[in-house]
């Protein structure tokens, strides 16, 4: 049963290659993204820490900002 | 409704949505998975390599489908002036190139049992690999251009002059006289593929959809921080 389903009668290399290579594509994509939001949220971070406490008050006044430092303090 | 489509609505909606979607991502994917790989029959001509089928429509389905949208989101920038449509379709273009390239690496694998070849250079193959360089120039034109507005003008008219290659992949198989298979599954008319395979396909092709969904949010969010950022640096 087991060999069965990797040989696929002589079509396991085509078939295992195909899907290996739709899902390394699929968990490149999603790291790649990932990374990207994580070092976009940490630049937002250590730019409002770098901010006078007038201007971080009222960057943190805005909803979308609050959401994003909340979630860099998780990351 | 305005409340919904609301800045601040969606960029919650892109912060939290996105871990749910994972979720029903990774279900969907694994009963999609067991269907096309251990449940499904082989096919009575192509055998067990009929299996790459389940990979490589929903790629290409929806590649097709993505690029379609980002067109015509395009078309919406230039004719209603929405710059915002522009940020919707950078989000989708990175699924869409993805699936793109894997409709065309599975196709040439599926290709060597078939056909005994790798690559040929027929209607059908051609003009998908037109849209992957469309997919490549458009994603490249994101990156290389400083300027926002010439960017988004610049990329919108990419996406519209690669729309007239979508009909073209669509109809290569029944303008020419191609090594590619005509199309099973059909919309208008009846479907000659078996509902025993039909099924994982669907299967598949909602998994590649809820992806390119989870891909999208995860893209919007991340540019909307961008945006963000590019503020900070002007107070």
């Amino acid at each position: 049963m087991i060999n069965e389903l990797i040989s696929m009668s002589g079509y396991g290399a085509y078939v295992w290659s195909a899907f290996s290579f739709a899902m390394i594509g699929f968990t490149s994509l999603f790291l790649i993204i990932k990374l990207d939001q994580i070092k976009e949220k940490k630049n937002f971070a250590s730019k409002f820490s770098s901010l006078n406490a007038e201007k971080a008050r009222f960057v943190e006044s805005h909803i979308i900002n609050q959401e994003i430092l909340s979630i860099t303090v998780k990351v | 409704m305005i409340k919904f489509f609301h800045p601040n609505k969606i960029f919650l909606i892109t912060s939290r949505a996105p871990k749910y979607v994972f979720f029903l991502f990774i279900v969907v994917l694994s009963i999609g998975l067991t269907e096309a790989l251990v449940l499904s029959p082989e096919d009575y001509k192509q055998g067990h390599s009929v299996r790459i089928m389940y990979v490589h429509v929903p790629a290409a389905w929806l590649s097709l489908g993505i690029f379609s949208t980002i067109s015509i989101l395009s078309f919406g920038i230039f004719i209603f002036k929405i710059k915002h449509f522009s940020l919707i379709a950078k989000s989708l273009a990175p699924s869409g190139f993805l699936f793109s390239i894997i409709a065309l690496v599975t196709g040439s694998i599926w290709g060597k049992p078939t056909w005994g070849t790798w690559w040929a250079w027929d209607a059908r193959i051609t003009s998908m690999l037109i849209l992957s360089l469309f997919y490549f120039i458009y994603l490249l034109s994101w990156k290389i251009f400083e300027n926002k507005e010439n960017v988004i003008k610049i990329t919108s008219i990419i996406a519209i002059l690669g729309l007239i290659n979508v009909p073209i992949i669509k109809f290569s198989v029944d303008w020419w006289s191609t090594l590619h298979q005509a199309s099973s599954v059909k919309i208008l008319s009846k479907t000659s593929i078996h509902p025993s395979m039909l099924t994982p396909l669907i299967i598949m092709t909602a998994a590649f959809a809820l992806f390119s969904l989870l891909i999208f949010l995860m893209k919007y969010n991340t540019e909307m921080i961008k945006n963000k950022n590019k503020g900070l640096d002007r107070l």
